[in-house]
């Protein structure tokens, strides 16, 4: 017993992180992770929402016709608010982008469910493929033109050797800022969620009776938590789509 | 309800459906107040906003070191780049914080 208490009391938060095969012997075989059947799973339910919430076509929309009109009217709108009139022709990489990364965060809060956005290579990649697109977006509009954001017009020229070193700086940070805040966010909430169950496990385990009953202080607050998360996994993926789209904004206006 | 439909004489009209809706609405909380059409916020409540700071200069400093390392380990001249990256990564995320704090005027550019 005392044994168990012992093995049981160091809480293992991380472990849940660990990449694993999935799909079976035939996963194991071509490394597919678990964190790709969660990508699988998460595309698949994208694109069912929209094949299957659009199919009726109604004009007067049900539940799932309304979720799917409302997504794309919320992401067209924020491309046409944050980038102008342009934003109409990144519209498809920017709902591909949300709901990717909204379908991670919330299929990562189901028990059993593995988190992929809580992957700094995963964010990392994402975060890539948006400053890449950026540069080449404001590299094919502005040409050449496109360094002069790096020297903001009307700073004296004598500053120049300080001020482009650190606006170039400034301009790669993007890409780590991005995926860094949504896989702090991500990783944050569910290390939370396992160090809060751990306590539950180890009072219930420890103290008996009045542990059961000392138990409900971590569920009640893990029950709070759910909710944070769940407005967290919203508002991690809004942050990133609309970063994106301020970013195009600068590519596509340059200052 | 009540007292809308006795305001309104001979209330069956189109115009005084609206304003009764309008009221109706406006009574329920239903509509949205017209917030400012700027450039939209990144939402800002105090512990989100804090968290990005961090990150912000986290992040730049983190880029310019490893620039700066990898430059000192290409020409051999640590801990030369390295010092003068630091110095340079903290400034550029001191400006990646005030653009996101700053005054509306240096937030033209994020």
């Amino acid at each position: 017993m005392i044994v168990l208490a012992a093995e049981g009391s160091a809480i293992d938060a991380l472990g849940q992180f660990r990449l694993g095969h999935g799909l079976g012997e035939v996963g194991g075989a071509v490394n597919f992770t678990n964190s790709n059947e969660i990508m699988l799973i998460a595309g698949a339910l994208i694109l069912g929402l929209l094949y299957f919430g659009m199919k009726p076509r109604a004009i007067v929309p049900g539940r799932l016709q309304a979720l799917a009109e409302y997504f794309y009217e919320f992401i067209y709108n924020m491309c046409l608010d944050q980038i102008g009139e342009e934003g109409k022709r990144f519209f498809p990489f920017i709902f591909t982008l949300f709901t990717f990364i909204l379908m991670g965060n919330l299929l990562g809060l189901f028990p059993y469910f593995f988190t992929f956005t809580s992957h700094l290579m995963v964010t990392g990649a994402l975060a890539i493929l948006v400053i890449v697109l950026v540069t080449l977006v404001a590299l094919r509009i502005h040409g050449l033109h496109f360094f002069t954001y790096f020297f903001p017009a009307g700073a004296p020229k004598l500053l120049a050797p300080l001020i482009i070193p650190i606006e170039i700086l400034s301009y790669l940070s993007r890409p780590v800022s991005l995926s860094i805040r949504l896989f702090a966010n991500m990783t944050a909430g569910h290390v939370m969620f396992e160090v809060f169950a751990s306590f539950m496990l180890m009072l219930a385990g420890a103290l008996g009776a009045l542990g059961y009953a000392m138990a409900l202080g971590p569920l009640v607050l893990n029950v709070a938590l759910m909710g944070f998360e769940l407005l967290v996994a919203f508002l991690q993926a809004y942050v990133f789509a609309i970063l994106t789209c301020i970013y195009l904004h600068d590519a596509v206006h340059l200052h | 309800m009540g007292e809308d439909r006795a305001g309104g004489d001979g209330g069956r009209g189109a115009a005084s459906f609206e304003t009764r809706l309008a009221a109706a609405r406006s009574r329920q909380g239903l509509d949205r107040p017209e917030t400012s059409s700027g450039p939209a916020e990144v939402p800002a409540n105090a512990l989100a906003l804090g968290l990005r700071v961090g990150v912000e200069l986290a992040s730049a400093l983190a880029v310019a070191v490893a620039i700066g390392y990898g430059l000192d380990r290409w020409l051999h001249t640590r801990p030369l780049f390295l010092a003068a990256f630091v110095l340079l990564g903290g400034a550029a995320g001191m400006l990646n914080v005030w653009r996101l704090v700053g005054p509306r005027a240096a937030r033209g550019r994020r």
